[in-house]
């Protein structure tokens, strides 16, 4: 018993563990906070996985000719483009979303991977930018303010989603349409529209993260890069209770589980198998589900297409 | 005079006097445009980034290697034998309302469970086979099962369920190929350090035929069977009629007696059943691999069947087609490698042609919509 407290002792005071759960959770923060607006305009989003991956080929496509900020904005733009099509079609012509989501998923992937298997883009990692005084604080510092700069840019992003959802009219109007799409469709509110709007937000959001994750973690595009994230960002805003803390709240623990992977091996335990871990975010949003489902209040309107006359 | 009685209807276009013949052809143009566009999106990809080969070879390769070249119609029904049975499971749950997109897992978990069952116990060949397959359709069904319970007694969305359960599934089966009292074959015949399970006592493998020079596992006739079976449940049974009613139109399914959750569990064990089964052919079948589990067996199958049968917009004949077309794609893109052309074109190819299929229900929908708010709109 001993001996386990110290091994867990061990892992949780070394640094390294909670840089790369930092790592790992920003690319799931800018893409759940994506998937936050979207679920509460209404819209489970599930092609997150990709747009993030279409970002983040662009990103190794960008950084060649355009630098990292060229790179972010390419793949912004790719988000976007996919975004569109969910979008347009779930909320212009009423498919079902989670059809359309899988089917771009896959789509998606296949392009990305035919793309590369014919001429594989040359990109790399960005240095680490070490914030002084702050990269000091003990063990927490380094995560926070000691890594490739690209990571500092979520910092401004996740209090810009609390401003735009809850003080802004275009964030009243979101949330109205989640709860009560025909009330909100009645007082003069163009309901797809904004869901649509939302849906763009989103592609933008997993563009860059996608990007961000290219820069931050790997450099070297693969499209296996992505690798079901997607699917845990969307695990963390439901396990949040679609909160935007919650949501934050969820990111960092699934990251923290995701750096384990790495962690515990290379401090030399042999305690659990990698699988267990793999699959633990999955585990824990579905036991979350289970027991706060009835007391957790979703949108009213999740996952419910809006048309017209039909309730 | 005639202003007694009052004409119900403006000069909007009466809804039921379309002539059959336009609205055909309006379905027919509408779903050739799409396919077209579909095709296309491909082609122009291998046109401008790839220097290896035009449009036109990759199609033709793509034809020869799924029905052209000796041998290989036999293999393209071998491969839509399980894209088959997991689109069935799909239809049903899907015309019960439920959207199961966990089917890769559910596959995964009855393959895993078959090869265990078929790998320990003893008895004759014919008979071991069936238990074991049985045992995969269990697995499969109870996996499902788990999200149908959740979903009608703590009202947990089913999709997002299934989905997780997918990732849980695949480390699950992971986990057991690694270890030597589940999945693992013993060291001796295997190479170090691979992970794959012992493989099928060959007396345990779904029996082939041969036709023409063509060889196929018998499970594509089991698949068209189960196909033609759940076509007649489905539309011509009391319990086929109540599954769809709760699809439609949960109130009045209620209102009629139609239990939600016993039909609901139901119709997701059963499809969780078909996946797993598919998982067991796949395994015993002989096309994926040499009879024995390995890492990622699932190899994408679950969600072909899946999206085959999304193609199908739940026709259980229909879906015959729709999963040889997909299971052609796969053995088609095989022979790409010697164009020198990524064979993910084929996922490309697979993924556009969905899209495209999506899109006429949609726009008709939207249409029939319109025009039905702008007779009442115009009336009132």
């Amino acid at each position: 018993m001993g001996n386990f407290l110290s091994a867990l002792a061990d892992i949780f005071s070394n640094e390294s563990l909670y840089r790369n759960a930092m790592i790992v959770a920003v690319v799931l923060l800018f893409a759940a906070s994506g998937e936050l607006v979207a679920e509460k305009a209404g819209t489970i989003n599930i092609s997150l996985e990709a747009m993030m991956l279409a970002g983040a080929y662009a990103a190794a496509v960008g950084q060649g000719r355009f630098g990292v900020w060229g790179g972010l904005l390419m793949a912004a733009a790719a988000g976007l483009v996919v975004s569109a099509v969910q979008a347009n079609m779930s909320h212009r012509l009423a498919a079902d979303q989670f059809v359309v989501g899988l089917v771009l998923n896959v789509l998606v992937l296949g392009i990305v991977g035919f793309l590369v298997g014919s001429n594989e883009p040359a990109s790399h990692v960005v240095d680490r930018l070490k914030v002084p005084v702050l990269s000091d604080i003990p063990l927490v510092g380094p995560a926070l303010f000691d890594q490739p700069w690209v990571l500092y840019l979520i910092y401004p992003v996740v209090p810009a989603i609390w401003f735009l959802l809850y003080r802004t009219r275009w964030g009243l109007e979101v949330r109205a349409i989640g709860e009560d799409p025909n009330a909100s469709d009645v007082s003069g509110l163009s309901v797809n529209k904004l869901r649509r709007q939302t849906i763009y937000l989103t592609g933008m959001l997993c563009g860059v993260a996608g990007g961000y994750f290219l820069y931050a973690r790997s450099g070297r595009f693969e499209d296996s890069l992505i690798g079901g994230r997607g699917y845990i960002a969307i695990a963390a805003v439901i396990f949040g209770g679609w909160t935007l803390k919650g949501s934050v709240a969820g990111c960092l623990i699934f990251g923290l589980v995701g750096s384990f992977v790495l962690t515990i091996p290379s401090l030399g335990y042999q305690a659990i198998d990698p699988a267990f871990l793999a699959m633990a975010p999955s585990v824990v949003t579905i036991a979350a589900m289970t027991i706060f489902a009835k007391r957790v209040r979703q949108p009213a309107a999740l996952a419910r297409p809006f048309i017209r006359g039909l309730k | 005079m005639s202003n007694l009685v009052e004409t119900p209807h403006s000069d909007a276009e009466p809804l039921g006097e379309r002539s059959k013949m336009a609205s055909v052809s309006e379905v027919v143009t509408l779903y050739a445009i799409c396919l077209f566009v579909a095709l296309a999106l491909a082609a122009v990809l291998v046109e401008f980034a790839s220097d290896k080969g035009s449009w036109t070879t990759v199609y033709t390769v793509i034809l020869d290697g799924a029905v052209r070249k000796p041998g290989r119609w036999g293999l393209t029904l071998g491969i839509a034998a399980p894209i088959l049975l997991v689109g069935l499971g799909t239809i049903v749950s899907g015309r019960a309302g439920l959207v199961n997109i966990g089917q890769e897992g559910q596959l995964v978990i009855g393959a895993g469970v078959a090869t265990y069952v078929g790998t320990r116990i003893g008895g004759p060949g014919p008979l071991a086979l069936v238990v074991m397959l049985a045992c995969g359709v269990v697995g499969g069904a109870l996996w499902a099962g788990i999200a149908g319970a959740l979903r009608f007694w703590r009202s947990v969305p089913e999709v997002l369920t299934t989905l997780l359960m997918g990732a849980i599934a695949a480390n699950l089966v992971g986990w057991g190929l690694r270890n030597r009292f589940l999945l693992l074959a013993p060291p001796e015949g295997r190479a170090n350090r691979n992970q794959v399970s012992e493989s099928l006592a060959t007396d345990r493998r779904i029996p082939r035929v041969e036709i023409f020079g063509n060889e196929f596992p018998l499970s594509i006739v089991l698949g068209i069977a189960l196909a033609i079976i759940v076509w007649l449940v489905l539309g011509r049974t009391v319990v086929g009629f109540r599954l769809r009613m709760l699809g439609r139109n949960v109130r009045t399914a209620h209102r009629s007696g139609v239990n939600e959750k016993r039909y609901g569990i139901g119709a997701m064990l059963v499809s969780g059943g078909f996946a797993g089964l598919a998982g067991g052919v796949m395994l015993a079948g002989g096309d994926f691999g040499d009879y024995q589990l390995v890492a990622n067996f699932g190899a994408g199958i679950g969600f072909a069947g899946l999206l085959a049968a999304l193609v199908a917009r739940q026709r259980a004949l229909l879906l015959v087609f729709i999963a040889f077309l997909f299971a052609g794609l796969r053995t088609g893109s095989g022979f790409l490698r010697a164009t020198g052309v990524s064979a993910r074109i084929a996922d490309v190819v697979q993924g556009t042609l969905v899209l495209a299929m999506l899109l006429p229900p949609a726009i008709l929908y939207m249409r029939a919509r319109r025009r039905v708010i702008a007779a009442t709109s115009a009336r009132t």
